[in-house]
């Protein structure tokens, strides 16, 4: 070798050295703008601003299984906080064990949804909350004898008059309570939530690739539905689900909305502790975060009507893995259920009210 | 006065065409409604149309232009206009005439946060 070769040799060894740590550990991305930082306010309608004391009504009313008719099923059955705020069933139980036809949504962020239901039939948790009182095949409330024993229980007759003074207690009212303490069923401290903040430590470098690749319009365009901040649009898309192509499938919002686009169109659902509410899509046919990422990988398995958005670009098994890992990051420690948790919410114009 | 010096002047030829070309603008008027039918333009970004209330005349268009990155849909199921203008791709436009008096309620199928009333007058 020639002297003269190896200052240049040195130059280029560093070079590449320098390339190959570049490769190895990827410059971390700077946290994205506040669009992705959850509202600090949770939204709620005209007349039902969310006291301490309408809260805790709303917690008694939610937990008590002498709500149904048959006294087995309360609004925690299937929104159970521990399992996310869902049931971890496929589809959920109804009365007498009926099998019902879809999932149960999680209530987690749900105060901030300008449309309620997987078809998008309720329009305020206040709307939400009386539907499966009302339903025959879920709790199918019996008012009369649900109204004589709130009436005659004292600790119920002394919560609705503390949160609703001297407010008759009827359907509404109920529906009120339970919509509150609701709205404090709030997660905002995920990983995710503290790397906004600038904590540049609390997403791995894999779970900030997995960002990269979830609002890249090329590669995992998630956030073209699962948009900031809420991880949802609140829209409705069919995205090719297999159920969609089985004799009398579930039409979805089409039901209420005879549009074409519609038809087996779902609501898209938050992705908030999304690690924690499997299995997954309206149908329960997704078990577990891989699957949904794989289903959307290969484009939807029926391909009829789909959502004009479902466009994934191609990805690698690493970009699977780093959306998954990043989904992850998004589960937040959510406080147990208590009154004193009404203290954030504040008062904002509900869309549809 | 100058029409008429003109119009005497013209040779019988071109007399002759100016009248066809007259008759065909009729018939051209005639095929696409009112003369004075307008087009409004509504434009669709950042998830929102960019009017929440508007007001037209019967006979009036509205295009719809997709101004977003993703797809939108525009559609009415109101008792003055049903109509589904289908799904807009990013940077296109689609267009619906308005050809009874009433309030047409219009949403997007696929965001129904994205809403607007036209109404449309005589």
């Amino acid at each position: 070798m020639q002297p003269s070769m190896i200052p240049r040799l040195c130059v280029l060894s560093l070079f590449l050295v320098h390339a190959f740590s570049n490769a190895e550990t990827i410059t971390a991305p700077t946290p994205p703008p506040h669009e992705w930082r959850l509202p600090d306010h949770v939204p709620y309608p005209d007349g039902n601003e969310p006291t301490p004391q309408r809260v805790e009504l709303g917690r008694m009313l939610y937990f008590d299984k002498r709500l149904s008719r048959d006294g087995t099923t309360s609004c925690a059955s299937c929104h159970d906080p521990a399992q996310g705020w869902s049931d971890g069933l496929a589809t959920s139980r109804g009365l007498d064990g009926k099998t019902l036809p879809r999932a149960s949504p999680t209530i987690i962020n749900a105060a901030y949804n300008t449309i309620q239901m997987w078809d998008g039939r309720k329009a305020s948790l206040e709307d939400q909350a009386m539907g499966p009182m009302d339903s025959p095949d879920e709790m199918a409330t019996d008012f009369d004898k649900l109204m004589a024993l709130l009436g005659r229980d004292a600790t119920y007759r002394a919560a609705f008059q503390a949160a609703y003074p001297d407010a008759p207690i009827d359907k509404l009212l109920i529906a009120k309570a339970i919509a509150s303490f609701e709205r404090t069923v709030v997660a905002r401290n995920a990983p995710f939530d503290r790397w906004l903040a600038g904590d540049v430590t609390a997403m791995t470098l894999q779970q900030q690739r997995g960002f990269q690749i979830f609002v890249d319009p090329n590669t995992g365009n998630c956030a073209v539905c699962h948009r900031a901040p809420l991880f949802t649009d609140n829209g409705f898309h069919n995205i090719g689900l297999s159920s969609f192509g089985r004799e009398g499938a579930d039409p979805g919002r089409f039901a209420h909305k005879p549009i074409a686009v519609l038809k087996g169109a779902f609501k898209t659902p938050t992705l908030r502790n999304i690690a924690e509410t499997a299995p997954y899509f309206h149908d329960g046919s997704a078990a577990t975060l891989m699957d949904v990422v794989e289903h959307y990988a290969r484009g939807g398995d029926v391909k009829t009507n789909l959502s004009p958005n479902l466009k994934t670009g191609p990805l690698t098994q690493q970009d699977k893995d780093d959306l998954v890992a990043f989904m992850q990051a998004l589960s937040s420690p959510i406080p147990a259920p208590i009154a004193a948790a009404s203290t954030r919410v504040s008062h904002l114009p509900v869309a549809g009210k | 006065m100058n029409v008429q010096a003109t119009t005497q002047a013209l040779p019988p030829s071109m007399m002759k065409t100016a009248l066809y070309a007259l008759t065909l603008m009729v018939l051209v008027m005639a095929s696409t409604g009112d003369a004075d039918a307008e087009d409004h333009v509504v434009t669709q970004s950042n998830m929102s149309f960019s009017a929440t209330d508007l007001t037209v005349k019967v006979g009036d268009t509205v295009s719809f232009s997709n101004r977003d990155s993703m797809a939108h849909n525009v559609y009415s199921l109101s008792d003055a206009k049903t109509f589904d203008l289908g799904s807009s791709a990013p940077n296109t436009s689609k267009k619906v005439t308005l050809d009874q008096p009433g309030v047409v309620d219009v949403e997007c199928a696929l965001h129904p946060s994205m809403r607007m009333k036209i109404k449309v007058t005589q």
